[in-house]
């Protein structure tokens, strides 16, 4: 016996209730979601709220390229946050870059749970065979660095958001599947498995309607991780020139635009949408770091 | 066993409370409790689980970690103050002249330190010693708690012991500098019962060799009855029922510890009905105004549910809190 | 122990030759290096020479044994590029990384360890709660930024340090290093730090979590009541036990290092095998890609095994006939 008290019982919640009320103790948590929000908000209004369209080559003037933040853009409107080498205004840019980056983070986040979910369940129910197989590769995936990984993925296949995703979807997975397959092995074990069993449910549905739900608290915690991760690292190798394509200016195309400005001073073509992608992700990291604490305090890392 | 009364306690504890202060209130683990060790003797302090018998335990050693503090009351050991101390100053007594034993010897040793290691430095905490001096007492304390082959067992790890072995082991670091007092917290429960009666024997025979007293934390009266000398009963927190452990199993005069004693297999006639407390123990964080046991007291009146009985005293010197003592002849019936 | 190094063994040799297998006919399968070799007005007959010389015209299988075949004598063909031999260039290169990865894990163990100790013993003090923002911030910030903005404050606008090179350099025992001279540290400090940064926080969140557990740990207890100083317990009895895990995550995080520093090498012009390798990326030199990839998971397949041996000699219980006791 420990010395911890023996804690009084809370009164009777719903458990959404008292998920809620507990993830909103924490107010960092919270400063987190309401960035997150925000973020999200932005981006999906980029075509109304920003003051240039990016994309369109007629209205980007190359005589406003490298101007400082501040200054007044050839059409007219000022430039809060300067301009890159084309002459994109960085706000601009900042707005709809900030869509690609989300929507390859969580387009191949949605892609890569799904997989693992349907492997890492296949593996803990079917077992045997089976489970080795699809468990050696989800090791081998999970023993090589996803930077890696991605890296000469992107490199053979070539740009593109599509061939990004791929690989994001690639090095991600495995994470999902076997986070998957280990609480669905402890669920299985459990006696209402049995019991469901014993009913004469088909495994299919046991495994979808009974297994499943009491997996996706992990599988809630890792996406956000993830996503974090997948927005990172399309950022990374479209800094490294293998990403997305200049026609796609996500945050890290707008990063390694500003790069070779850099060393003769002119700091915010990289500097912002660099910090822009940095809030994001510890948006993110905040909201997941508190899911973690909330769901599940012994989940493995 | 018990010496006279007359000489110095080795342990008093007065008026002891440890709260912890939680986000759902304040848990009254203990609640003014008072008692006494003599010099050799044994004391069995015995509840159900959540009764606060652990939390004393702890609170004797100083052992009490946030959200959990002593609010007030004074634990004297060998006269010294023990509450307010620091824990650099507590350090001196801990392990020296008072040590503790665990409920689960599967637990209390390192897993990744070797047993020379662990048992080595107990020895250096409190004596400036050579490696090889800290060594030979390692040994000569192995081979006291009936370990064979102590020199070669004291480079192995606490997984290649069997649990009885490990809690030999554990037993053997509480006796390490021969302490005045020895708490033991359940250390027999963990156990298999064949493992667990060598156990008790032969911590008994220690103490009695080396004039240590114990304090027995336990739930199992059958061994407090075999063991102890005199025993205090504690519930929600608070005892109950103190007094020579002949008095108390045999002539109750708490209504709970009659209703424990009725729930012991084998305690009564053979073919009788095992007795239940009807009920279950009540949250600590939201205690009734009134006696604690009142709710699932058979005798409790308007009286009891009100006001909490005051500490009382028995013509045969037992101390008891109880609004409606049982009757002797009741008992004896 | 010597059947499970054995074992091991044959793991790796699975795992390489699988790596074998997909790398090669990933680089078949898409694109093809002829045109990175030709001047873009070349002919047709000078692509199919090209083609022929270097047996790009054999179907994919018979290039693959032939690929196989200089593989196991070590032969990974010449750079495209370079001309030279792949294996010969990327283990060149070596070094200068090897040096990097490891700066970088000694700075997230000196900074990390300490830090998340006092986080888990303390969780309640208000630095703790500082130092786990920090390390959320660590996780999430992008390290080839953070490599700009570095660059950017320590040596365009502070000028304290060179943001590209390895700096001079001293040959030691055929290796070149930059461990040795002060230019050296100084240009290696940047990029190391750079490269630090995300298993600063991992350190720190490992620390964290296994001395928090560690000291709600009934052994812990036990020590008190021992009456040992808080400096033994923490320094031996909660290190211990927490450095079996820290030690096999960073063992195993090391390869990702030195795959990391292929954004660190490109970011601050460190010449290491990871700047080599974006630049045969971007040109598409498949032997090069190839000798990179094999050398990589060879140190990775090396790595484990070590890690393993390290996880048996911390923790008494297990043994190396990946058994648990």
């Amino acid at each position: 016996m420990s010395t911890t008290a023996p804690a009084a019982l809370a009164p009777e919640q719903s458990p959404f209730r008292r998920f809620a009320s507990r993830f909103a103790e924490d107010r960092i948590a919270m400063i987190g979601l309401a960035l997150l929000a925000i973020i999200i908000a932005l981006a999906a209004l980029a075509p109304f709220i920003a003051p240039q369209n990016p994309y369109d080559l007629a209205r980007v003037d190359i005589m406003d390229s490298r101007q400082p933040p501040g200054a007044v853009a050839g059409e007219g409107f000022k430039m809060w946050l300067g301009s890159d080498g084309v002459g994109r205004d960085l706000v601009s840019g900042i707005l709809y870059g900030l869509r690609i980056s989300l929507i390859v983070g969580v387009l191949s986040g949605v892609i890569a749970a799904t997989i693992g979910l349907v492997m890492g369940l296949t593996a803990a129910y079917a077992g045997g065979r089976i489970e080795n197989f699809i468990m050696r590769i989800v090791d081998l995936q999970l023993s090589l660095p996803s930077v890696l990984v991605a890296l000469i993925l992107v490199a053979l296949m070539g740009k593109g958001v599509d061939k990004i995703i791929l690989a994001l979807v690639v090095v991600q997975w495995a994470y999902y599947a076997r986070t998957v397959r280990g609480s669905a092995l402890v669920e299985r074990r459990k006696e209402y498995v049995e019991a469901a069993r014993s009913l004469g449910l088909s495994h299919a549905r046991t495994m979808f309607r009974h297994i499943l739900p009491n997996c996706l608290a992990p599988v809630i915690v890792i996406a956000t991780v993830q996503t974090a991760h997948a927005i990172s690292l399309e950022a990374t190798l479209s800094f490294l020139g293998v990403g997305l394509p200049q026609t796609e200016p996500s945050l890290g195309v707008l990063i390694a635009n500003g790069f070779q400005y850099m060393l003769s001073g002119k700091y915010w073509i990289s500097f912002f949408p660099g910090l822009a992608l940095l809030v994001t992700i510890v948006a993110i990291n905040l909201v997941g770091d508190r899911l973690r604490d909330v769901l599940n305090p012994r989940l493995e890392k | 066993m018990a010496t006279s009364g007359s000489t110095r306690p080795v342990l008093a504890v007065e008026n002891l409370s440890t709260h912890f202060f939680t986000r759902d209130g304040v848990v009254k683990a203990v609640d003014g409790i008072s008692f006494e060790v003599m010099p050799g003797e044994v004391l069995g302090l015995v509840g159900e689980s959540g009764s606060g018998k652990s939390i004393t335990g702890f609170s004797i050693m100083g052992l009490i970690d946030p959200p959990g503090r002593i609010v007030s009351g004074s634990i004297r050991l060998n006269g010294e103050e023990l509450v307010g101390l620091d824990d650099r100053a507590m350090r001196r007594f801990r392990g020296r002249s008072l040590a503790m034993v665990f409920q689960d010897p599967m637990m209390t040793l390192n897993p990744v330190l070797r047993i020379d290691t662990q048992m080595m430095e107990a020895v250096q905490a409190h004596e400036a010693v050579s490696d090889k001096a800290a060594r030979a007492r390692s040994a000569e304390v192995l081979a006291m708690v009936g370990i064979p082959s102590p020199e070669e067992r004291l480079s192995a790890y606490p997984h290649q012991f069997s649990g009885g072995m490990r809690q030999r082991v554990a037993i053997a670091i509480a006796l390490i500098h021969r302490p005045a007092l020895i708490i033991a917290d359940e250390p027999t429960t963990a156990l298999d019962v064949t493992i667990q009666s060598q156990i008790l024997a032969e911590m008994q025979r220690l103490c009695a060799e080396s004039g240590t007293a114990l304090v027995w934390i336990t739930h199992d009266l059958a061994v407090v009855a075999g063991l102890a000398d005199r025993v205090a009963v504690m519930y929600a927190g608070r005892i109950a029922e103190q007094g020579k452990v002949d008095d108390v199993l045999d002539r109750p005069i708490h209504p709970y510890t009659h209703g424990l004693i009725g729930s012991v297999p084998g305690a009564r006639m053979h073919g009788a009905r095992l007795a239940q407390i009807p009920g279950s123990t009540p949250s600590l964080g939201r205690l009734p105004p009134g006696c604690a046991f009142a709710p699932r007291c058979p005798r409790a009146d308007a009286a009891c549910a009100e006001h909490a009985p005051s500490i009382a005293a028995a013509p045969d010197g037992r101390a008891y809190r109880c609004h409606r003592p049982m009757l002797i002849e009741e008992v004896a019936r | 122990m010597l059947a499970f190094i054995i074992r091991r063994l044959a793991q790796a040799l699975v795992v390489i030759v699988a790596m074998v297998v997909l790398v090669f006919f990933g680089t078949h399968v898409i694109g093809d290096p002829v045109w990175m070799m030709v001047p873009g007005d070349a002919t047709q007959e000078q692509i199919e020479q090209v083609r022929r010389e270097f047996g790009f015209d054999q179907p994919a299988y018979i290039q693959f044994f032939r690929f196989l075949g200089d593989v196991m004598q070590g032969e990974f063909g010449r750079s495209y590029v370079h001309g030279e031999s792949a294996i010969t260039l990327i283990l060149e290169r070596m070094p200068a990384t090897m040096e990097l990865a490891f700066a970088a894990l000694v700075l997230a163990v000196v900074i990390g360890i300490p830090l998340g100790l006092f986080a888990g013993l303390k969780p309640d003090h208000p630095l703790s709660r500082g130092i786990m923002a920090a390390s959320i911030l660590g996780f999430s910030l992008p390290t080839f930024w953070v490599g700009l903005m570095l660059i950017m404050l320590f040596s365009v606008m502070l000028g304290w340090l060179p943001a590209t090179g390895q700096g001079t350099t001293v040959e030691i025992f055929g290796i070149r290093t930059s461990l040795f001279t002060l230019d050296g540290w100084k240009h290696l400090f940047l990029p190391a730090v750079n490269l630090a940064l995300l298993k600063v926080s991992l350190v720190i969140r490992l620390t964290r979590s296994g001395a928090r557990e560690a000291s709600l740990q009934d052994y812990v207890k036990f020590a008190r009541a021992k009456g040992l100083s808080p400096a033994r317990i923490v320094g031996v009895h909660i290190l211990k036990n927490i450095l079996i895990p820290i030690v096999t995550v960073l063992g195993l995080e090391f390869g990702s290092l030195v795959a990391f520093s292929v954004v660190t090498e490109t970011i601050f012009a460190w010449p290491g095998m990871g700047k080599l390798l974006l630049e045969a990326i971007q040109r598409l030199d498949r032997p090069l890609i190839v000798a990179y990839v094999m050398v990589v998971v060879l140190l990775f397949v090396t790595i484990n095994l070590i890690v393993d041996i390290l996880y048996s000699a911390l923790d008494p219980r297990v043994r190396l006939t990946g058994s648990q006791a």
